[in-house]
Order: structure tokens, then sequence, then C-alpha cells
């Protein structure tokens, strides 16, 4: 029965990235509205040469601001993984 | 655990320059390919291989942990610090208020393809600064908080 179904979702999964992969055509989206906004006024807007740039940093800037936080979270993990104990017992933190 | 000394020699040839490159890439983010996370990654390559090719303790008593962990935490704070002034004069959060104003990064720039100029882009180089120093304080951290836990595992068998 576990096998049974480890294959029909394999298949499913394969038809459905290969229809992704031949039917979609790639670089013409439905819209791009928002793409010809950003190519038209970000130059004037944040007066910076490099579009992705002011997107990441400006447009978007919530967005950068939750990676900068995710990273100060993995790096607190870490520490707290890797703490340095004296015994299996007493920690020490630091 | 220490690599032999040409290893050590070439690993502290090349460090400068790493770094060099990756000052470069954060500090050009508004410019050219790149920003801060990309050129935070580079500076801290130039410190794990400083840290692969020597003894950990020989290179920690110089860039100490304290320094990294202090690198994060300013790093995040200027990034939400320089977010945050907009709303003191006035603007909303994440608002580019040196943009376009004339004093510092405050340059404005034609439309269309050009060279471009240091100067410009606002608060956008300040933000790729803040990223690029905790990128670097981050990955540099995490290398020594795990080379540090090999050597404890090794002292204690």
């Amino acid at each position: 029965m576990k096998n049974i179904i480890t294959w029909v979702t394999l298949v499913i999964l394969g038809v459905a990235l290969f229809y992704a992969a031949w039917a979609i055509p790639f670089g013409s989206p439905f819209t791009s509205d928002m793409d010809d906004y950003f190519i038209a006024h970000g130059q004037e807007q944040t007066a910076a040469n490099n579009i992705v740039t002011s997107i990441v940093f400006d447009y978007r800037g919530f967005d950068t601001l939750g990676e900068a936080c995710v990273l100060f979270t993995a790096v607190i993990g870490v520490g707290v993984l890797l703490r340095l104990r004296k015994k299996e017992e007493d920690y020490e933190y630091e | 655990m220490s690599m032999s000394k040409i290893i050590r020699v070439t690993a502290d040839l090349l460090f400068p320059f790493i770094v060099i490159f990756g000052f470069y890439i954060v500090l050009h983010g508004h410019l050219t390919p790149g920003g801060g996370f990309q050129g935070g990654a580079v500076i801290a390559t130039g410190f794990i291989l400083l840290f692969a090719a020597h003894r950990i303790d020989d290179v920690t008593c110089i860039f100490g942990k304290k320094l990294f962990q202090n690198f994060e935490a300013f790093g995040l704070f200027l990034f939400i610090g320089t977010a945050l002034v907009a709303i003191a004069l006035g603007y909303t959060f994440f608002m580019n208020f040196l943009a376009n104003s004339g004093g510092l990064f405050g340059q404005t720039v034609s439309f269309g393809i050009n060279p471009g100029s240091l100067n410009t882009a606002g608060v956008i180089p300040i933000l790729n600064l803040a990223v690029g120093m905790e990128v670097l304080g981050g990955l540099s951290i995490i290398i020594i908080y795990m080379t540090k836990a090999i050597q404890w595992q090794e002292d204690l068998e």
C-alpha cells in the first residue's frame, strides 16, 4: 500500500514538473506591468543604476529585513547548539 | 590542526585581496551585480581561509569571536536604524530619504544606460554596508563555533 502511494506521488510530481518544463514558455510572463514600472521609474525614484538592488533594498526592503533577521536567528541557533560544554551535566554559556 | 607552511603563507597573502574584493562588491552594490549578501560572503570567505589554514586559536586571538559578534549585531542594528530614521524624519518605514537629495549619496542619475557614480542611490549603499557587515560576522562566527566544537570533541576523546 505504502509502495503504491509512493509511486503514484512520484508519477504525479514527475508529470507536473515535465509539463512545467515543456509547456510553459520561458521568459514571457502574462503580465509585465510591474517589470515595466520598475524599468521605467527605478532609476529616477531610487537613483540606483542596478535595478535588482533598488528592488531588493528599496521597493522590497521588508523582505531584506526578514532575510537579515533569518540569518541572525540562524547564527544564534548555531551558537546555542555548539556551545562549549565542560562535562555532560554543566554547561558554559557564552 | 594547522596546515603546512606553504598553505599558511598563501592564505596570509591572499587574505587582504579577498577582503578588498569583498568590500568592493559591497560598496558597488548599487552599480554592479552584487550587494551586501554576496560581498559579505566573499569577505567571510577570506576569514574562513585563515581559520582553515591556521590553528583556530592563533587566529581568534587577533580576529576574536567578540569582533564578529559586534560586526553582526551592529550590522543588523544599522539596517533597522536606517529604516527607522525615515520614520523620525516624517516619511514611511524604509523610505529612501537620501535619494536625489543632493547630499550624501544624493546625486541624481540620468535615465538609460550610463556608467553611474558611487555617490548615488540614497540609503541603498548604507543598507548594503549594514547587510555586508552582518553576513561577514554571521558566516565567520558559524565557522568559529564549528571549528571550536570539533576541537572540543577531539580533546574529549
